[in-house]
Parts: structure tokens; C-alpha cells; sequence
């Protein structure tokens, strides 16, 4: 039986998320892409991203980010969080080299009108210190141990 | 629909574009390749008896639902080059901006995503700026709505792009 790890009573507007730094490679950068089946070559070939693109060299993909943003908060909700939304804001690129470092907080919880419990957070990922990419997001967490919101559907889920 | 140009925009903005079903089923090698490319260790895509528990079966990683219909590089018969966000090029073509990148991205989900499941998506113009000038060239940003079903109808997810397209500041106009 599996129990969920983290229920909304127990997160408040103010909590931190667990800092996860990352030295970035050009294979995690060429992983990513291909995994997220983006072949544009800015993510693969180092010649292009500087001579064509004005880059300093290949960088980390969009939707590539979007799966690290996806583990960062599932590391911390468990397997019951369900996203809800996800904005990003792309400031800067990630290259090889680079050590990214996630960072978050929780600014609002709440439940909706259809008792859907949440949290959103803001969460960010930086370079030495400068933000590189920040995420809006809203997950969706369980209100008792027996309460799943993967079970929500049609109208019980407003995300 | 090809290249929107200037005159084109009024016209294309709201309208659904590029309807079609993703080249292949959603398949779990590219859900553990995805999750092994983050180290993603959410034992909903890893243990199929918590899969079971928690979701009713196995999923595909939320945000990889934009993966699905990505086309291949290549394939047999095809004679251009599969681009994905076909509207985002169409733009950058009609407008004569030759470099582009995304600035924002939203996504907001529905219906899980499972193995097995062929999405249908199509991609709408919402909008397109004045001419803008950043630290990146001149050109024009936009946004791209692109909309996800499941082979039963249900709405997966709703992904919304904001682009840049632009001409670095000494590339000439039909350079």
C-alpha cells in the first residue's frame, strides 16, 4: 500500500524546497532534447548554436526543462502530487559546464470549489547565482491519506 | 497554411491549425528515457504496482506532452523536414525573421497521458506584438495556444507558447 508523502496540511505559504544542484554536461543537454524528441540543432550541435544562434554553446531544451521543473517538485510531493499548471519564464540558457541549481518556495495554498486541495510555488533554476529559468506552478495534493487526486476527473478537476 | 505574413495575422489569429494525430502511440521507452534524462525516480513511472495504486495504471510524465507529437526527423514518403510548433516557423518564414526562441511557456494539464493513448493536437495563433527590439535583435513576439485530446476526446492538456522571432542586429532583411 502506498502512502502519500507529503499531504497538504502539512505545507504552509513560506516552506522551502529542498535545494538540488546539478553539473550540467553536454550529454545531459543532447539526452534531453532527443528524450523530449527535439531535434533542432541548437541543442546538439555546438557550431550551430554559436554561428547561427549567437549562443555560447548548445543549451538545454524547453520542454527538457520542463521535466527537470517536473522532478524537482515531484521529488518533493511524492508519487499523489498531480500538476496542475506550469508557467515558465525563460531568462537565460543552461550550457555545458553550468551548474544548475533548483530553488522553491511555496506562496499560496488553498482548496477549490471542488475540495481540490493545492500549493503553488515559485520555483527557479540559476547559474552562479543569476536565475536562468523561474516556474509557476500549481500541484495538487492529497487533504487525508486516503484522499488521491489522481482520482479527480471531468468536473471534480479544475486545474 | 504556410508562411503568415504581415497580412495574414488578422485572419489566422483564433483559428485551429495544424489538426492531426500524433505519429505514434505514447510509448513507456520514451517515458523511462525522459525520466532518465532528469532523474526523475517517481516510482509512478518506474513501478508498475504503485502505478496501479496511485494513477490506475501507467502515465507518461505530465509534462512530456508536448513529446507525442513532436514528428520524426525523418520518414519514408515525407519530402520536408517534420518541424514541430509548425505555426511558430510559418511565422518566422512570413515575417522574414531568420532566428527565434521561446520566452514563455505555460501548461496546463488535464486527463493523464498513458501508454498506449494516440493524441490529437492542433496549434491556434493567439497573438503577434509590434515590432519589439531586445538585447537579442528586432522582431516580434508571439503566442501559440496548442491543444491536446485523447483518442476518446478527453482534453489532455493546453500548452501555451510565447516566441520571439528576430533579426540579429547585422543580418539584413532577406538575408
Amino acid at each position: 500500500m502506498t502512502a502519500p508523502t507529503l499531504l497538504h496540511s502539512q505545507v504552509a505559504v513560506g516552506d522551502e524546497l529542498p535545494e538540488l544542484a546539478y553539473p550540467v554536461s553536454a550529454t545531459t543537454i543532447v539526452l534531453g532534447a532527443l528524450a523530449a524528441r527535439d531535434w533542432r540543432p541548437m541543442h546538439h550541435d555546438k557550431d550551430f548554436a554559436v554561428n547561427r544562434n549567437g549562443t555560447q554553446d548548445i543549451f538545454i531544451n524547453t520542454p527538457n526543462l520542463a521535466a527537470w521543473f517536473e522532478r524537482y517538485l515531484t521529488d518533493w510531493t511524492g508519487p499523489f502530487g498531480r500538476l496542475q499548471r506550469v508557467t515558465f519564464r525563460m531568462l537565460g540558457s543552461i550550457f555545458p559546464g553550468d551548474t544548475m541549481v533548483f530553488r522553491g518556495a511555496v506562496t499560496e495554498v488553498g482548496v477549490d470549489a471542488t475540495g481540490c486541495a493545492w500549493a503553488a510555488l515559485d520555483i527557479s533554476v540559476s547559474v552562479d547565482g543569476d536565475t536562468k529559468t523561474t516556474c509557476a506552478a500549481r500541484v495538487a495534493l492529497p487533504i487525508t491519506a486516503d484522499d488521491n487526486p489522481w482520482d479527480r476527473r471531468g468536473d471534480r478537476w479544475t486545474p | 497554411m504556410s508562411a503568415i505574413g504581415l497580412d495574414d495575422i488578422e485572419g489566422t489569429i483564433g483559428v485551429p491549425l495544424y489538426e492531426e494525430v500524433g505519429e505514434f502511440p505514447v510509448e513507456q521507452g520514451y517515458i523511462w528515457t525522459t525520466c532518465s534524462s532528469v532523474e526523475n525516480g517517481n516510482p509512478l513511472f518506474w513501478d508498475p504496482d504503485v502505478a496501479e495504486e496511485v494513477t490506475n495504471g501507467p502515465i507518461a510524465p505530465p509534462t512530456m506532452v508536448s513529446v507525442w507529437f513532436r514528428p520524426h526527423h525523418w520518414a519514408p514518403n515525407r519530402t520536408t523536414t517534420g518541424l514541430p510548433l509548425q505555426v511558430h516557423f510559418d511565422l518566422k518564414e512570413g515575417l522574414d525573421l531568420p532566428e527565434a526562441v521561446m520566452s514563455d511557456n505555460t501548461i496546463v494539464f488535464h486527463e493523464p497521458v498513458r501508454p498506449g493513448d494516440r493524441l490529437v493536437t492542433h496549434q491556434i495563433l493567439r497573438s503577434v506584438s509590434d515590432e519589439k527590439t531586445t538585447k537579442l535583435g528586432t522582431g516580434r513576439f508571439w503566442v501559440i495556444d496548442v491543444e491536446y485530446h485523447n483518442q476518446r476526446g478527453d482534453l489532455v492538456a493546453v500548452e501555451s507558447y510565447t516566441g520571439f522571432g528576430y533579426r540579429r542586429g547585422s543580418q539584413e532583411v532577406g538575408a
